[in-house]
């Protein structure tokens, strides 16, 4: 069938002016924030209100058209880049915030919610939303809960799977799929909600979301301690946690990176430190303060050269000022930036930070490492330029070396920037041949014409 | 295809440029147009994604591409907050040369830049006589902003209001000037701008009298032309040229410390645009440009920063409530933000109090306010609320286009606000 009579079909649903199909608007849509090649689709579509999901997946079924959901298209392994000639359906559109209740602890949103907008409408209320991805000023809800995304307060408060209550979605038929509940407990039937967190559009189109929320923290204190290696970052980090201290967020800087932020700042950092790392607790005001004094002992003890406690807020935002700073002084460096987030158990993050090394050796890249200590989700970023073909050879080779390392590390390929189309190929070797026949045999069943943004994760 | 493919070849030249981005998408969160619009062709990454795609002849079309590139304030949020720190503004000013050129430049454009703003002669004396002609067919819409309508321009401007031309140009009552270092020992060339002279003429007014007081010396040269921005927004290199050959010509034998301008858009084209557009230029020109960008700065930062003006810090409550607007080119282009308010809280009849949002693009955007009407109409609205949220009787700011602006939304949602610079209400308070 022609783009002009599908484009009609849709328009049908979502009124004239919710379909594109124009050369400049297709190929807008046709990349993430991935460093992959893009994709150009035969139709955008863009629903005005959730109800319109329902016939809108139904009418691909029909005609076996790829589909892939697109909030802020800021998925970094290729999630959003749609099946070439297939349909990007968009979801900023659908961005309502249905309920924030604060007696029972829980908001309803639809996908197209921006998070960090979100977070403040909780916040506005006296509660708390955890998770921050670093994209959280535009990503939106839908794309946090089908990649599960993560954030700088992973270690203690958790990633989006964990404040996912439940998810009502559509299936290829175009019915309504309801899972979860607005209460703490709830066991009725599969835990379809849990199946559609990181699902990356693969399993279902999700309609509305119900997320958990908390009370926020009363106090908090941040401090940043300098270690002349990594080792003994990675020791303290180890060393926090053996002491039952669970810090909100514990973040990691290796050599490259400090340099990196040093030149871009000029903030006057230790240029010659093997690590640094950016500690925040919270909780209740003695609480914080006595675990504050306890974890500089521990940096103390595992020998920090220097920690330095903010007193105040100006001091904290300045003891930030380096973390926040990583990534864009990292992506001026070099024309393109390669952000990976392999990750290990916390106690492998020395061995972890050895491999990069030697990999960054090995291919003659620049590798600048920083990212979730506490958590063991780093984030190695190669500086490149991808019109340089042979440099780009070596550095997907690189990419290829750090799977193995952090496999053989028993961590995993990917902790919070999802599978793909950048790693699916690596998805056997984490899992087994076993696991992913089981995904596919379950994937088959519940999308058997292959429809919903096919290629990613488990392959086609 | 010939001409496509030499299209697509130019666009090369920014490849360098455009790579950076890392198609992070964080423009998104900042961009005006795009928080109306929500389309990746509206926000700076699928701008930047599409130029690419043309200069690899990925993209066919130029024109769909081109009409993109044109959905665009140039407010620079984006550049602002880019975090790989690309160069977005050059990108966009010579992406739009390179289409200009392919393309052509429309009849009107050409008539209007080529034909009118560098004849500054011509121009004014059209303006000239057009404000003696204006009023019998406009009438006051909004007293308190000074904004009118048009029932006969309806079929082309619609509703909206707008500043009704000076029935007394600025430069009229001060042709030139040249006044020696008074008490602060410092002397500034003056250039009002052609908003100030042919609309706000009490700008200039204000201007005048605050340099004196402060004992600045004056040089206001006759021969002064267009920045060129609006030449350059719509891909004209030539014409941008031209204009700042004639202005380079007015300023040349000047003998002054600082150039200083009452316009956000003035100050930032000269001060960073000019030097960018001169590569090809003869190097003794280019030393010319390249020294009066050097001295060029806005007249609030100038008094705060280098006259030393001091002023309390904290406001005086019971006045009148004034609020401030930060024009983009004045706060994301030169980071000048404090300076303004800080002349404001100079004047004790006034109560400061800040708007939400306050450093959020107003829509105007030049000629984009022309062409983009309904977009440039909903992003001022969001301005005009948050003027009226916080309770002023006056908003103010540093840019007679962002005072356009702010005067047509005021006036099309109920009115009653006035709209100042911040040097008149600076200058009220000097005896």
């Amino acid at each position: 069938m022609s783009n002009a009579k599908l484009a009609k079909d849709f328009e049908k649903i979502v009124g004239a002016g919710g379909v594109m199909h124009e050369e400049a608007d297709l190929h807008a849509y046709s990349y993430d924030s991935a460093v992959l090649d893009p994709q150009v689709p035969a139709l955008v579509v863009k629903p005005s209100n959730t109800e319109q999901l329902g016939p809108i997946t139904k009418l691909c079924n029909e005609h076996g058209l790829p589909m892939t959901v697109r909030g802020a298209g800021t998925n970094l392994s290729g999630g959003t880049i749609p099946h070439p000639g297939g349909v990007v359906v968009l979801t900023n559109g659908l961005n309502k915030i249905l309920e924030i209740n604060e007696q029972d602890l829980y908001a309803v949103v639809e996908p197209g919610v921006v998070t960090a907008q979100f977070a403040a409408a909780v916040a506005k209320t006296g509660l708390f939303y955890p998770p921050d991805p670093g994209s959280q000023a535009v990503s939106t809800i839908g794309g946090n809960v089908a990649e599960n995304a993560g954030g700088l307060r992973g270690l203690k408060y958790g990633v989006t799977k964990d404040y996912v209550m439940g998810i009502d979605f559509y299936d290829v038929e175009g019915d309504l799929i309801k899972s979860g509940s607005r209460t703490v407990k709830c066991v009725t039937g599969y835990n379809l909600a849990g199946l559609m967190v990181a699902s990356e559009g693969t399993l279902g189109v999700f309609s509305n979301i119900i997320l958990k929320l908390v009370p926020p923290p009363k106090a908090s204190k941040a401090m940043m301690a300098v270690f002349p290696d990594v080792h003994k970052a990675s020791e303290t980090v180890a060393s926090i946690i053996a002491n039952h201290i669970v810090p909100c967020t514990l973040e990691f800087l290796d050599n490259s990176t400090i340099r990196y932020v040093d030149d871009f700042t000029k903030a006057g950092l230790p240029r010659d430190a093997g690590a640094i790392l950016l500690i925040e607790v919270d909780g209740h005001q003695a609480e914080v303060i006595e675990d504050a004094e306890r974890v500089v002992n521990i940096c103390k003890k595992c020998g920090a050269n220097e920690v330095k406690m903010a007193e105040t807020a100006e001091e904290r935002e300045a003891l930030w000022t380096a973390r926040r700073n990583a990534l864009p002084a990292l992506a001026r460096a070099k024309p393109t930036t390669v952000l990976e987030d392999a990750t290990v158990p916390r106690s492998q993050i020395p061995a972890m930070m050895e491999g990069l090394d030697r990999i960054a050796k090995k291919y003659k890249l620049d590798i600048g490492t920083f990212g979730h200590a506490g958590d063991g989700n780093l984030h190695p970023t190669i500086l490149c330029d991808n019109r340089n073909k042979e440099e780009f050879h070596r550095v997907e080779e690189a990419v290829n070396e750090i799977f193995e390392v952090a496999l053989s590390l028993k961590g995993t390929l990917s902790g919070e920037h999802g599978i793909g189309m950048a790693k699916s190929k690596w998805m056997e070797k984490e899992t087994s041949r076993a696991t992913l026949d089981y995904s596919l045999k379950m994937k088959r069943a519940i999308d058997p014409k292959g429809i919903l943004n096919p290629g990613k994760i488990i392959g086609e | 295809m010939n001409d496509l493919k030499q299209l697509a070849q130019n666009l090369m030249d920014l490849d360098d440029q455009m790579v950076a981005c890392m198609k992070c998408g964080m423009c998104q969160a900042v961009c005006p147009v795009f928080a109306e619009t929500m389309q990746e062709a509206d926000v700076t990454r699928g701008k930047i994604a599409l130029l690419e795609k043309l200069a690899h002849e990925m993209v066919k079309d130029p024109d769909q591409v081109n009409e993109k590139l044109n959905r665009c304030l140039l407010c620079g949020s984006c550049a602002a907050n880019c975090p790989s720190g690309v160069k977005i503004m050059d990108i966009f000013m010579k992406a739009r040369v390179i289409v200009t050129t392919y393309k052509g430049l429309s009849q009107t454009k050409k008539m209007i830049f080529k034909g009118l703003l560098t004849r500054p002669k011509l121009f004014n004396l059209l303006t000239e006589v057009s404000a003696k002609f204006q009023s019998p067919f406009t009438k006051i819409a909004d007293q308190a902003s000074g904004a009118a309508s048009c029932a006969m321009l309806n079929p082309l401007i619609g509703e909206r209001t707008f500043m009704p031309l000076a029935k007394r140009p600025f430069r009229k009552d001060y042709p030139k000037m040249d006044t020696p270092r008074g008490t602060s020992g410092l002397k500034v060339a003056f250039y009002p701008g052609c908003v100030v002279d042919k609309m706000f003429p009490q700008v200039g007014h204000a201007a005048i009298k605050v340099l004196e007081h402060h004992g600045v010396g004056i040089f206001l040269p006759k021969g002064q032309a267009c920045c060129g921005i609006p030449t350059l927004a719509s891909g004209d290199a030539d014409t941008f040229i031209d204009l700042m050959k004639q202005n380079v010509k007015a300023f040349d034998d000047g003998n002054f410390d600082y150039l200083v301008t009452p316009c956000a858009t003035c100050t930032a084209t000269i001060h960073e645009t000019w030097i960018k557009m001169i590569d090809s230029e003869d190097p003794v020109f280019r030393e010319k440009v390249k020294a009066i960008a050097d001295k060029t700065m806005d007249i609030n930062a100038f008094l705060v920063d280098i006259v030393g003006v001091k002023t309390p810090s904290e406001s005086t409550a019971g006045g009148k409530v004034v609020t401030y607007h930060d024009p983009c080119h004045l706060s994301k282009s030169l980071g000048v933000k404090a300076q303004p308010r800080a002349l404001l809280k100079g004047n004790d009849a006034y109560e400061f109090k800040e708007m939400n949002e306050a450093d959020r693009c107003c829509g105007c955007g030049g000629s984009f306010n022309l062409f983009h009407y309904d977009l440039s109409k909903s992003i001022g609205e969001r301005k005009a609320g948050n003027v009226r949220d916080a309770g002023a009787q006056v908003a103010a700011t540093g840019c007679p286009a962002c005072m356009m602006q702010l005067s047509d939304m005021l006036a099309q949602t109920g009115g009653g606000v006035e709209v100042k610079h911040v040097l008149e209400i600076y200058a009220d308070s000097l005896k």
